[in-house]
């Protein structure tokens, strides 16, 4: 089940990332950015850790992470909001 | 190399990438084409096509149907009848296209993620100290030829598990097979001959005794369940040699020429060691030393231009790096640019297999480099030469060690 980060002003957040991996080349950008989210696999290609999952300290980890991908693999999803 | 052709007079409708302008310093060329074109044609090389936009760079990149990657060197001869087949071409997976492109690719690509990568990292440290070492005293030396040069060929040699002794065969295969293409074909033939038989011997030694090296991992390597032949085995040998070692070479050089120039940057880097992970990107893509190019497959109109079967199309990631449209200021170089996609090992499937020992080796030869030398500068300006055609990085980097070394 998710958790919820609580943020300033008393909100819930839960923020998941998700590599595609129909466009995902094995860049490794993601994995250098933050190894606590993302894993590689035998090939080198990248994918979430568990179900990506994103801990109110990585959220900016995870932001770099899609900025930094060349390949626009990377998504960050709000999963649910509410005060 | 000597520059045989006439001087160009406008790059949107004349452009040659070895025209000395060109190879001096391309980033204004590119700027004024961006602006103006964005895609320049030549009537060079039997017909050539140039996007410089970072959107047109990558749509090409990204287009398996219109480009073919059969050959990825322009040069006046194009891949013939008598040459291997496109699916298989000459040094598979650089220069092959789907699907057998994505077969050869997966067989290489464990050996080149993060962790065998890191295994070779205690090596480089060692040999970069040990190269800086022998420059210890000298008020100026060159960087390029003494340190740069060294690294790549040397790494990629212990890759394979060949003796230290023989890099510099390695680099005078390079240059066969990139530079003295205007051999006479005997000669050219002979010289080959020399290479295959001097790799049988290193493949049939490591058969007889193998090791946790590279080559023994071609040597066990499959395809659908097939070993490699030994002329795929060779092939691949020379692909690393020719795809790893003079871009990496030419990423250190123009990261130290850029360094030598930018005492702020310098000293930056050198007190804060954690700034390197950005810095490295970020040198990366200011001075990408790879442009491609692709063969078109097929008549249609691109945005316009009307490509032909057989045009080529250089594909120019560096120029891609430096569109305003995809980087703010893009100019400048930002140690610290932390959102920084840039394209120097490439985009989509053809992304540079050596990208992680790439950047490990330019982190290391960089973080040693700094150590033993934080103040440097460049001795004589006038005299740093780069190098022509589709990989850019210097090759004479005279610098001045301007502290006292460390």
């Amino acid at each position: 089940m998710t958790e919820r980060q609580p943020l300033i002003q008393g909100a819930f957040v839960t923020f998941r990332v998700h590599v595609n991996p129909d466009k995902c080349q094995g860049h490794n950008r993601c994995y250098s950015v933050s190894p606590e989210l993302f894993d590689l696999d035998e090939l080198g290609m990248s994918n979430e850790v568990g179900e990506g999952l994103v801990p109110a300290n990585l959220v900016g980890a995870a932001r770099l992470a899609v900025a930094n991908c060349p390949e626009h693999a990377i998504s960050l999803i709000q999963a649910e909001g509410e005060s | 190399m000597t520059n045989r052709h006439p001087p160009v007079g406008d790059f949107a409708s004349d452009f040659d990438h070895t025209d000395p302008a060109w190879v001096a310093d391309p980033f204004p060329i590119w700027a004024d084409l961006r602006q103006r074109c964005p895609v320049a044609h030549s009537d060079r090389y039997g017909g050539a096509w140039l996007p410089v936009t970072h959107d047109l760079v990558s749509e090409v990149a990204y287009d398996h149907e219109h480009f073919t990657s059969r050959s990825v060197v322009v040069s006046n001869r194009r891949p013939g009848p008598d040459d291997l087949p496109a699916p298989i071409g000459v040094s598979p997976p650089i220069s092959s296209d789907p699907p057998y492109h994505g077969l050869v690719r997966r067989m290489l690509l464990p050996a080149f993620t993060p962790k065998p990568v890191a295994a070779l990292e205690p090596f480089t440290r060692d040999l970069c100290r040990e190269l800086l070492t022998a420059t210890e005293g000298r008020p100026s030396f060159d960087a390029a030829l003494e340190y740069a040069r060294h690294i790549p060929v040397r790494v990629i040699v212990k890759f394979l598990g060949f003796p230290q002794e023989d890099a510099d065969m390695f680099r005078s295969i390079i240059r066969l097979v990139l530079e003295e293409v205007d051999l006479p074909p005997t000669e050219r033939e002979e010289r080959f001959t020399a290479v295959d038989a001097y790799m049988d011997a290193q493949i049939e030694d490591h058969r007889a005794h193998p090791r946790d090296d590279l080559t023994s991992f071609l040597i066990d390597a499959e395809i659908g369940g097939r070993k490699l032949p030994v002329e795929q085995i060779r092939g691949t040998m020379v692909l690393l040699m020719v795809a790893g070692i003079d871009t990496t070479w030419s990423a250190i050089g123009a990261s130290l020429w850029h360094l030598a120039q930018h005492p702020q940057d310098r000293r930056r880097l050198a007190a804060d060691p954690e700034l390197m992970d950005t810095a490295l990107e970020e040198l990366l893509r200011a001075y990408a030393p790879v442009t491609m190019a692709r063969l078109v497959a097929q008549d249609f109109d691109f945005h316009g231009h009307p490509f032909k079967e057989g045009d080529w199309l250089l594909l120019p990631f560096p120029a891609a790096n430096r569109d305003p449209a995809a980087f703010a200021n893009p100019e400048q170089v930002q140690l610290d640019r932390a959102r920084n996609r840039h394209a120097a090992f490439g985009l989509g499937r053809h992304r540079c297999l050596g990208s992680n020992l790439a950047r490990m080796e330019l982190r290391v030869a960089l973080q040693e480099w700094l150590a033993r030398y934080p103040d440097f500068e460049l001795a004589d300006p006038a005299a740093v030469t780069w190098s022509a055609g589709q990989v850019r990085g210097p090759r004479t980097l005279p610098v001045t060690i301007t502290g006292n070394g460390r």
